[in-house]
């Protein structure tokens, strides 16, 4: 059990979303960063879909209660253990009474931290996650804050090293770098755009803005025209997609996504890039890649073969500590 | 024949889209359409909007030729969904605070703020789609006397059980959160209850009658 001595408030409870409940117009909510949030599960041995809590803003300290397992992954953010440092990815115990400590962020957005078996929260429609507009799911429906208790589902140890497990991974971009590249589809504006726009928008670079949620991104950088201007009817919309209002500035609409929108469309960003979004932060910038839909099938294809594989390199540490024990 | 167009609005999201009025007979058609489609293989939800239909997909498809020939044969097929729908009546506060829009309709429409509140009020209102917000409805048949262009700056929160109006469409939100409506009431009601089976109060075809119980300029 940990007690959360300190956190800004908008931490939440996160697993892979609510799905089936888009005809009644909830969004899917869920984890920004998809790939941290498994990461963090499959250090404890946990589904991928186990509930973690996602902290987007630090510094903050929790407190073990208990004698605990527990993982972390996501942005780095100087961790500590009773002030021993952890590295960025990482699973261990902690002993009752232990305090856990992030600095500030400041490359990417988001860590995810696990527990055995995940957080134990009621499942609400099919999910654990927090549905912060409808206010339900996750903790009581509310972003975390001091004093609340992160309780594991789980009460069995998984099986760690003595000094904890890490494991290397790709980095969101490149060290130094703070352009992040996007693969994208054209959507269903994207030809009434103007040459110039449409030539802008899949060569330059754009500026991730404060103005970002887990509802979306605003972005700033060239500013795109649409050819049409009748008002477009409601239609549908889902996390990924890359709407351009009236202003000409695109937004990306992402976990926390309306499931109706009514903005022109230029472009929707492929799943298994979509995790780079949860890491942006203002500072960074986007660089839009096009592609077509059988390269989205590729990449779809091979995030999950890496997964697999990351998944049996941590079976096999596992299973070597366990022939160990 | 109309015209028709399938896109993607994500690497498992397709939009079908067809020319056609914006009346209840076409979004009928949208209705039966989805209804149909959800049953597809590989399709996980299949959903109307407001004269065009959402599908979500499993899996990335390698090309859309082959949803496109399928959706377009059953659009053309004209097919009608007709819904023997509920009508939810709701006791509505027009103006005032949970209204502070409603001077400004009855401004841009040049119609006195009781006209606004007799001709708003005066029929029973079809729910076309669900979305945007849980348990949000999309409602049809406004009076056009009423049409009025989405505000320069919206409001950034707008508080659950708002009524608000902009085009041709009007609707009541079902929780806190951003718009750029027009919002002339307000009710007490619960649009969408995660505890509730179903969670969503209305579906599309079921009614709305609003009941003014209280006018404020």
């Amino acid at each position: 059990m940990i007690r959360v001595l300190s956190l800004p408030p908008l931490a939440t409870i996160q697993d892979l979303g609510r799905d089936g409940h888009w005809f009644e117009g909830l969004g899917r909510a869920g984890a920004m960063d998809p790939v941290s949030h498994r990461i963090a599960n499959l250090l404890l041995g946990n589904d991928p879909n186990a509930a973690t809590l996602e902290i987007p803003l630090t510094p903050a300290r929790f407190r073990f209660e208990t004698r605990q397992a527990f993982a972390i992954a996501g942005a780095p953010c100087g961790a500590r253990l009773n002030e021993q440092p952890l590295p960025r990815i990482f699973a261990g115990f902690a002993s009752a009474g232990d305090m856990l400590d992030l600095d500030p962020i400041r490359v990417g957005a988001r860590l995810y931290l696990a527990v055995p078996g995940g957080m134990n929260v009621p499942k609400v429609l099919g999910s654990r996650s927090t549905q912060l507009r409808e206010a339900f799911g996750g903790h009581k429906g509310r972003v975390l804050a001091a004093d609340d208790l992160l309780k594991p589902l789980s009460q069995t140890d998984p099986v760690l090293p003595p000094m904890g497990l890490s494991v290397d991974l790709p980095e969101f971009r490149l060290p130094n770098d703070r352009m992040i590249h996007l693969r994208a589809l054209p959507s269903t504006e994207h030809e009434s755009f103007d040459t110039a726009s449409r030539k802008a928008f899949w060569s330059m670079p754009y500026d991730v803005t404060r103005e970002n949620d887990r509802q979306g991104h605003r972005l700033d950088g060239p500013v795109l025209s649409c050819e049409s201007t009748k008002e477009l009817r409601s239609h549908g919309i889902v996390p990924g997609i890359v709407q351009v209002p009236g202003g000409g500035l695109p937004i990306i609409q992402l976990a926390d996504s309306a499931t109706m929108g009514g903005y022109p469309k230029i472009a929707a960003i492929i799943e298994p890039d979509l995790w780079r979004m949860g890491q942006a932060r203002p500072g960074d910038r986007i660089h839009f890649h096009r592609c077509s839909l059988p390269e989205a099938a590729r990449a779809a294809l091979e995030h999950e073969e890496a997964f697999g594989e990351i998944t049996q390199g941590l079976a096999a540490a596992h299973d070597q500590e366990t022939s160990w024990a | 024949m109309a015209e028709t167009s399938v896109s993607l609005i994500g690497s498992r999201a397709v939009l079908f889209h067809a020319e056609c009025p914006f009346d209840l007979a076409h979004q009928q058609r949208f209705w039966a359409m989805s209804d149909v489609a959800a049953d597809w293989d590989g399709v996980r939800e299949a959903v109307p909007g407001m004269t065009n239909l959402t599908l979500l997909l499993e899996d990335v498809p390698h090309n859309l030729d082959h949803l496109s020939v399928l959706l377009d044969a059953l659009w053309h097929s004209g097919v009608r969904k007709d819904v023997e729908g509920k009508l939810l009546q709701i006791d509505l506060s027009y103006g005032g605070d949970g209204g502070p829009h409603l001077a400004d309709v009855a401004e841009i429409t040049g119609l006195s703020v009781d006209k606004v509140v007799e001709l708003h009020s005066a029929q029973d209102y079809t729910v076309y789609a669900v979305g945007s917000h849980a348990g949000y409805c999309y409602l049809g048949g406004l009076d056009p006397r009423l049409e009025t262009p989405r505000r320069k700056v919206p409001l950034t929160r707008l508080p659950g059980g708002s009524l608000s109006v902009a085009g041709l469409q009007t609707g009541v939100s079902a929780s806190t959160g951003p718009s750029g409506w027009n919002t002339i009431g307000s009710a007490d009601v619960r649009f969408f209850d995660p505890f509730r089976e179903p969670a969503s109060l209305l579906k599309p075809g079921d009614r709305i009658r609003f009941n003014p119980i209280k006018v404020a300029a």
